[in-house]
């Protein structure tokens, strides 16, 4: 460890580029996109864009932007990741605290415990879900979005695992002010509970802003899709819905192809995700290793 | 007497659970209701108390479709590619991370690959279908190179590789996470005793390293062995087509296309039923192993 010979170091510098090559792997697809987005479609069409615009243009995301749909979907995932994630942060605390306490404190602590781990085993399967959500009248209803899955089990069970991590003298220490159950859980738990609540926070909006399943399989009016339902018929449905758009469609055409238009709205798409996750991501290993790996 | 006495202790926690299950109730327990479709020739307009019964016939139809035997197939073969090659790669990975000392230079490379974890399929197939395509640079690159364009998403004999190689390398940047976890928490004393027996890096890395992971690597493995039957909806969905059906539809597919699609609700509840069931006791299995052996209790 102390002397670094030559094998080291040439071993160093080869370990050196291969997880260079690897981890750009994962930023290139994305770069190419970007540069996609900005290029003008003939240099697209022919090839020529690789990691950096060619014939920068902003046609595709003014196109984008005024283009009605783009942003209903995009409003529509802001409004559901508001609601979805708050409902899913307010449900997770409020169950991992008491599935928290010990068999003395909270005698039936494992029926519901139980309850809870069964919805993972074991479901009624995709059709008796649409039919439910059908028959409860739910169907392209915002609610069929966020009320479903309220309670993401595992994620759950991060939160709850680091509530035990913590040393018991932080809620005697309550307990001994007279502080109650509500009170301990807001003052004092909450602000220690931070890192995890950030991870599983991030967890829960990704999923919410990521998902396209149950936009697509409640929602039957597309005016009401979120955003990665209308990006998945974008995907399928390009030149009709650039036919749709109206008045200048073959003005339209000539300044952008098909690849150009749909690289600006899935970078779009993307923007959210990649905006807040440097922030929570200080939170992420401790948060995410305290309460998952933990033996 | 005992019961009243829990309640007085319980009641604070009871109320405040009273939202998380009350929605699981509803919306996770609710469907189980509909599992008797399976054993109807269900008609949306008789609904479940008045459609015929027909008992397993709905699972004898499709247990002699060879469309459904090969979705089990395919299902299985993605699956455990998948959990095969995610597994080498984020170990293989964190291992070189572990080998370099700058702190930061390790920070960055574990956030860049932690990054397509958080795309959607959508996008990421959207991204797939632009780079691998016949002009994408993927094909230019082979090309450049000598080799013949490969049509990763239309070939029938490439497609479930394809899904494999994409899924490991969206996704094992969260095994990184986890791996490199696990190796700081290793004892730096037992590198100082190899060290004094004679070990140069490698021999530390296979003698101690490694070993040490190996009770997470089959804790990770047997985990995701419990959900082998979820080959990966959103991906495949997204980037098949009707060419593939033979080698790349899987269970899921399957479901939404003939279950909702199509209409057959009785015989897409019948196949889902089917795998909640296989699952339930690959999920238990799973489960109950990862605590009998690895001490591992998530609940």
């Amino acid at each position: 460890m102390h002397f670094i010979t030559k094998g080291q170091k040439i071993f160093n510098v080869f370990n050196y580029i291969l997880v260079t090559i690897v981890s750009l792997s994962c930023l290139l697809p994305i770069i190419n996109t970007l540069a996609i987005s900005f290029s003008q479609p003939a240099f697209v069409a022919a090839g020529q864009v690789y990691f950096w615009p060619v014939g920068f243009t902003t046609q595709s995301y003014e196109f984008a932007i005024s283009n009605g749909k783009f942003l209903r979907a995009f409003l529509i995932s802001v409004e559901r990741c508001a609601l979805g994630v708050g409902i899913n942060l307010f449900c997770m605390i409020t169950t991992a605290y008491p599935l928290a306490r010990s068999k003395d404190k909270f005698p039936h602590r494992n029926f519901f415990m139980g309850f809870y781990v069964f919805t993972m085993l074991f479901g009624g399967g995709l059709v008796p879900w649409y039919i439910l959500m059908r028959n409860l009248g739910l169907l392209n209803s915002i609610w069929a979005l966020v009320l479903p899955l309220a309670v993401p089990v595992s994620n759950m069970a991060i939160l709850m695992n680091f509530i035990r991590s913590l040393p018991s003298e932080l809620e005697e220490a309550g307990q001994i002010d007279g502080a109650g159950n509500f009170r301990i859980l807001w003052s004092i738990l909450l602000p220690v509970l931070l890192p995890s609540l950030a991870t599983v926070g991030l967890f829960s909006f990704v999923y919410h802003w990521n998902d396209w399943f149950q936009g697509a399989l409640f929602m039957n009016n597309p005016s009401k899709y979120p955003l990665q339902t209308y990006l998945q018929t974008l995907l399928t449905n390009f030149r009709d819905m650039l036919r749709q758009s109206g008045s200048n469609y073959y003005e339209l055409l000539q300044r952008m192809n098909e690849q150009t238009g749909r690289a600006a709205q899935l970078f779009l798409g993307l923007v959210p995700v990649l905006v807040i996750y440097p922030f929570v991501q200080k939170y992420f290993t401790t948060g995410l290793v305290m309460g998952s790996v933990k033996g | 007497m005992r019961f009243f006495k829990n309640v007085r202790k319980e009641w604070m926690y009871l109320v405040m659970m009273i939202p998380g299950l009350v929605l699981t109730a509803i919306f996770s327990y609710g469907p189980l209701y509909g599992i008797v479709m399976a054993f109807q020739e269900y008609n949306p307009g008789l609904g479940f108390s008045k459609s015929p019964w027909v008992g397993m016939d709905n699972f004898n139809l499709i247990f002699t479709q060879p469309a459904f035997l090969s979705t089990i197939y395919n299902t299985f073969f993605i699956s455990i590619g998948k959990i095969v090659l995610g597994t080498i790669w984020s170990v293989v990975f964190a291992l070189q991370l572990n080998e370099i000392r700058q702190n930061a230079a390790k920070r960055i490379y574990q956030t860049i690959v932690y990054i397509p974890n958080f795309i959607s399929w959508v996008i990421m197939a959207g991204i797939l279908t632009d780079i691998l395509g016949s002009t994408g640079i993927v094909n230019e690159m082979i090309m450049a190179l000598g080799g013949k364009p490969v049509q990763f998403i239309s070939n029938r004999a490439v497609f479930p590789w394809t899904m494999i190689v994409t899924d490991a390398w969206k996704t094992f940047g969260f095994g990184t996470v986890v791996y490199l976890a696990t190796m700081t928490g290793i004892d730096p004393a037992l590198y100082e005793s190899a060290v004094i027996d004679g070990a140069n890096r490698w021999k530390q890395t296979w003698y101690v390293t490694l070993p040490m992971l190996v009770p997470i690597i089959i804790l990770m493995t047997v985990l995701a062995l419990g959900n082998v039957l979820n080959a990966g909806f959103d991906q495949v969905y997204n980037l098949y087509s009707p060419v593939v059906y033979p080698t790349g539809d899987i269970i899921d597919t399957y479901v939404y296309r003939l279950g909702l699609q199509n209409g057959k609700y009785a015989i897409g509840t019948a196949v889902g039923l089917f795998k909640s069931v296989v699952s339930c006791v690959l999920i238990s299995t799973s489960l109950f192993v990862a605590y009998r052996f690895a001490g591992y209790k998530v609940f």
